[in-house]
């Protein structure tokens, strides 16, 4: 899970990062009490999950509360990059001498967590990366060992910190690491990392990922979801412990395996080329143990999407029976009743599939019909929809 | 001839008294994977019978090898205690350490596999994978035993279910080894390990690789084929309809911006001299023409 500055600010505050006093607020009135609580100038921030806010108007400086009020009623409501802004955080406004750059992520290329450190941040660090990669320190830090003040010494030398600055930037790494640590993190990124004209470091911006296989010792986390951008049907599906991803296209498809479904809806998409450029309406994973209610909870969250003309089950039984997952499909439809419309294609293959299949043709329900291939069962998905 | 293990590796299952333990337990028993006990913290000195097998428990993976010299583990700890039972087989410097369960946070399996190199005795396989088997000899995790026999492929993937239904395209051939690497996005073996070991297998004529979308494990993997692997290659990737920034599935499976796409793992596939299905069945078809099968 990404957070929202924020949000970040906040982390950042509970393991002693220095930040600015700051609030957020959804409304102009309340920028202005925030902005008058705060006192003198603050800068006004968009709070959306994309970058590039700046440059497109969504932050801006305000001498006073009533100028905070006026620039937080043009921010909110905004469209950055297809993120509409609902929250503005107002920040106290810091003079700023220099900008640098501060990130612990874990690189999964090389299986180990990484600093990135440079002293030319504020800008896009992906820029500096590939214009002048001599800027942008790296420094492999081992899951084992962690971030020590030793080691951040040696991170932030070479990195070429200044040295008025080192002794507090070291502070801030290690303190940075207890964030990554301790809320287990897979990214956080300071930028800019600012030196103001009184000499202090402050994190002035900040961006953190959460790992959400955390989630079970993480019980504060909960509550930084951002619930009213979750789309309403896999708002729905996580209720109901279902892997749902809502996509754009028509074929809604369950399948079991991550791998596997993922297939589907390439396959699927292959098909839709030749029926008019059909698509797969979502990713839905199903799992192994594919339970009559599982099956049913899945079919109604995928025909209560609108945009769904037809449906694809696609199973491999190889811990799942294909009998118990044929049996699930029928109870799901008596279950649903009237409320099951849209044709269903399905393939079963693997362990139990004779018996998966006759199950299926058994009940001959007239909605349901029966593919043996993959691709086979794609394409007459898909020629259903473009039908 | 196989890799990672043969039907002499003797195994033991962490986590065997809990449900999925002793369920799986059961299911490598019957496709013939020799079994010899079962690791419990505080359930030492138990003796479980599973189908007719008396299977000791033991409280460390150090008491169990010693007393049943097993030479390798598959676990099936719960997430919030898979990292102590990984250190716990690394501490026993275990030579084999299967994990198979899904939803570790990844400090837990980035620290573990830290510990792992530390120590430089332990090869682990996932976390959030089906396991690996050799048809016939041996089957350690919970991948379908029944599906093909022993042949001349080696596979490596890191879906499950797509391992599976690429077994069941190819299930008239048959397989040396299979490998599910896993779905997360820290692993302990990756496509290239595996790779390493087929080419050097003498059994093996052909590799299937199967990748999906999500960090740069196959660009790495499309690098080393062109650089040391001279046996014929075919590979399939999924998530071409992944939109960006969304997790579909597995942890690890996620396009981040421009990179980790499949679209850029199949042409370094194919820059590598990798042969790329579109479809599993083309894939496998693919396969099948190399093989003149």
């Amino acid at each position: 899970m990404d957070l929202f500055e924020y949000q970040a600010r906040d982390l950042f505050e509970k393991h002693d990062v220095p930040v600015l006093a700051a609030a957020i607020a959804t409304t102009a009135d309340e920028a202005e009490a925030a902005a008058t609580k705060i006192g003198g100038k603050v800068v006004v921030k968009a709070q959306v999950k994309v970058g590039g806010r700046g440059k497109a108007g969504g932050v801006k400086l305000a001498e006073n509360p009533a100028d905070a009020r006026e620039k937080a009623g043009a921010i909110l409501g905004m469209d950055i990059k297809g993120h509409i802004v609902h929250t503005v955080m107002i920040a106290a406004a810091a003079p700023i001498e220099s900008e640098y750059y501060l990130a612990i992520l874990l690189d999964r290329s090389n299986r180990t967590f990484l600093v990135m450190a440079s002293v030319s941040g504020g800008m896009d660090i992906e820029e500096v990366a590939h214009t002048a990669p001599e800027k942008l320190a790296k420094i492999p830090v081992s899951a084992v060992d962690g971030i020590s003040t030793a080691k951040a010494k040696e991170i932030i030398s070479a990195a070429n910190f200044p040295a008025d600055v080192a002794d507090q930037v070291v502070s801030v790494l290690v303190k940075l690491w207890k964030v990554f640590q301790s809320e287990d993190a897979t990214l956080v990124e300071v930028n800019p990392l600012v030196k103001t004209k009184d000499g202090k470091i402050i994190a002035l911006d900040g961006k953190v990922t959460l790992d959400d296989n955390a989630d079970f010792r993480q019980p504060d986390h909960e509550a930084l979801i951002d619930q009213a951008a979750e789309n309403p049907l896999e708002a729905l599906a996580k209720e109901k412990g279902l892997n749902y991803v809502k996509l754009e296209g028509e074929v809604g498809i369950i399948g079991n395996g991550a791998g596997l479904v993922m297939s589907t809806l390439d396959v699927v998409a292959y098909a839709g080329e030749k029926h008019g450029g059909v698509r797969p309406a979502n990713f839905l994973d199903i799992g192994g143990g594919a339970s009559a209610q599982v099956m049913a909870d899945g079919l109604s969250i995928i025909l209560g999407d609108k945009d769904v003309k037809s449906v694809f089950v696609n199973v491999f039984g190889g811990i799942t029976a294909c009998d118990a997952v044929a049996t699930g499909i029928v109870q799901a439809l008596e279950l649903l009743g009237s409320k099951a419309t849209k044709p269903i294609v399905v393939r079963l293959d693997g362990n139990n599939v004779m018996e998966g299949r006759a199950i299926l043709n058994k009940a001959a329900h007239p909605l349901v019909q029966q593919l043996d291939t993959m691709d086979g069962a794609a394409d007459r998905a898909a020629e259903l929809v473009a039908k | 001839m196989s890799i990672f293990l043969n039907e002499n590796t003797k195994v033991i299952v962490q986590g065997m008294t809990g449900s999925e333990g002793t369920k799986h337990t059961r299911r490598m028993l019957a496709s013939g994977t020799k079994i010899v006990g079962g690791v419990t913290p505080g359930k030492g000195g138990q003796v479980v019978d599973i189908d007719g097998h008396q299977l000791p428990v033991f409280n460390t993976v150090a008491e169990a090898m010693s007393a049943t010299s097993a030479s390798a583990s598959v676990v099936f700890v719960p997430p919030k205690f898979a990292k102590a039972a990984v250190i716990d087989a690394i501490d026993a410097a275990m030579p084999l350490v299967v994990v198979i369960t899904e939803g570790i946070p990844v400090h837990d399996s980035a620290s573990f596999y830290a510990y792992s190199l530390t120590k430089g005795k332990t090869r682990i396989v996932g976390p959030n994978c089906p396991g690996l088997i050799s048809p016939g000899k041996s089957n350690i995790g919970i991948i379908p035993a029944d599906i093909t026999g022993a042949g001349p492929i080696g596979l490596v993937s890191k879906s499950g279910t797509l391992t599976y239904q690429m077994m069941y395209e190819l299930r008239d051939i048959g397989f040396s080894t299979a490998v599910g690497i896993g779905g997360d996005p820290v692993i302990g073996t990756t496509h290239i390990d595996c790779l390493r070991a087929f080419q050097d297998d003498p059994d093996t004529k052909a590799i299937v690789m199967i990748g999906e979308i999500g960090g740069d494990a196959e660009e790495r993997a499309a690098a080393f084929i062109a650089e040391y692997v001279t046996k014929p290659v075919v590979g399939y990737v999924a998530g071409f309809t992944a939109p960006e920034g969304k997790t579909m599935g597995h942890a690890g499976a996620i396009v981040s911006g421009s990179s980790g796409t499949a679209q850029g793992k199949k042409d370094a596939l194919e820059a590598a001299g990798v042969k790329v299905g579109q479809t599993p069945s083309e894939t496998a078809r693919l396969l099948r023409a190399i093989l003149g099968r």
